[in-house]
């Protein structure tokens, strides 16, 4: 019954939120106008999407998050220093091809995000072949200690919530 | 005496986001290829955005706030469509 | 509040906040002009898309919930924004570039499932098992 009013609550939840901040009022006529703009929305996603995620550990998400937050400060430092010290380095960066354990089409975007979000690594591209992925670091010397958290840290997380 | 200090302390940080502003644009010009001109025109319009919020600051409104969220939609919509460009609009396809 | 009366703590978190963020976007635009080549320079602009505009934002947040006395959390909004976006159009920029480099390539095969070793020119991958 809720699935069907709500086909995707969280995005419910989202839209909502971003409507009241751009409109910077939490007022109950902006909460109602909010709420029936978030509920097309997701009747349109529905209509778009038939493949729901399901999002099963909502706690790891914030596990998830901080991990994110304190990773990408460290590597600002990081490729700071590489940045400002390092002029007329030789080759230190270079591609890796990882396998993959995660299948989840959603939970694979978000590890994408990730990857590219944080300074330092990118994620080129994702072979469906044999479910590995293309990644340039800028640092290959500590590529070793990159593939480990990586590994341990992102994607067994993103196993416990997606899969 | 404070707004005095905050003024310039907000100055000096638009005018490091102004030189981050032309190293992107040394880049859009230098290129040498195509990706490379695209990714800085995307640190471009991040870099405007930015300068625009320290503007709201400056001058104590929110519209500023307004104009950098239209910025970076748009921006966001033209590197990706300047990106989905390269990869189909090829000569060669 | 009037703007003469500003306390001194939120005068200077708030300059150093945003010459901070500054300072790191900076830095990025930097990286843009001094790495090698397009794929170093991929890694330039996140710096100042994740923590440089989190700096800036931040001390947008902090004027003005003291200027208005009220929070305002609404730069959020843009950084959720461009810390969702900027990995999306890098992605595709750098697959774009991976195209690109096949197609130039004397054996160049679009089939990205292909072994690309052969197919970039100078481009070497190490492969993790």
């Amino acid at each position: 019954m809720i699935k069907r009013l709500l086909p995707y609550p969280l995005l419910f939840v989202g839209l909502v939120l971003m409507w009241v901040l751009l409109q910077q009022s939490a007022g109950i006529g902006q909460l109602l106008l909010g709420a029936a703009v978030a509920f097309g929305a997701t009747h349109a996603m529905a209509a778009l999407v038939p493949e729901q995620p399901k999002v099963r550990r909502l706690d790891k998400v914030l596990l998830l998050m901080w991990l994110v937050l304190v990773d990408v400060v460290r590597s600002n430092i990081a490729v700071t220093a590489i940045i400002i010290l390092g002029h007329r380095r030789p080759e230190q960066s270079g591609f890796l091809r990882l396998p993959l354990d995660l299948r989840d089409k959603t939970g694979l975007a978000v590890l994408a995000c990730i990857v590219t979000a944080t300074p330092g690594s990118a994620w080129l591209e994702h072979r469906a072949a044999d479910n590995s992925v293309l990644i340039h670091l800028l640092d290959l010397k500590s590529d070793q200690e990159w593939i480990t958290t990586f590994k341990d840290r992102y994607e067994t997380l993103l196993l416990e919530i997606f899969q | 005496m404070s707004a005095d200090l905050l003024f310039w302390m907000l100055t000096i940080a638009q005018i490091l986001l102004a030189l981050a502003m032309a190293a992107t644009a040394y880049r859009i010009i230098r290129g040498p290829r195509a990706q490379d001109r695209i990714l800085s025109l995307d640190a471009l319009y991040v870099n405007a955005m930015l300068v625009l919020v320290i503007f709201g600051m400056k001058t104590g409104t929110t519209t500023y706030f307004e104009i950098a969220l239209i910025i970076g939609l748009l921006g966001f919509v033209g590197t990706v469509a300047l990106a989905k460009f390269l990869m189909r609009g090829e000569v060669i396809e | 509040m009037s703007l003469s009366e500003l306390p001194l703590w939120l005068v200077l978190a708030v300059g150093i906040f945003a010459i901070l963020g500054a300072m790191l976007t900076l830095v990025g635009t930097i990286g843009l002009v001094r790495l090698n080549n397009f794929y170093e320079r991929v890694h330039a602009p996140t710096l100042g898309t994740s923590l440089g505009s989190g700096f800036i934002l931040l001390a947008s947040i902090l004027y003005f919930s003291v200027t208005a006395q009220r929070p305002s959390v609404h730069e959020v909004l843009i950084f959720i924004f461009v810390s969702l976006t900027t990995p999306v159009t890098l992605m595709l920029l750098a697959r774009a570039a991976l195209y690109r480099d096949r197609m130039e390539s004397p054996n160049a095969r679009l089939d990205p499932d292909a072994d690309i070793k052969s197919e970039i020119p100078g481009i070497e991958i190490r492969e993790i098992r």
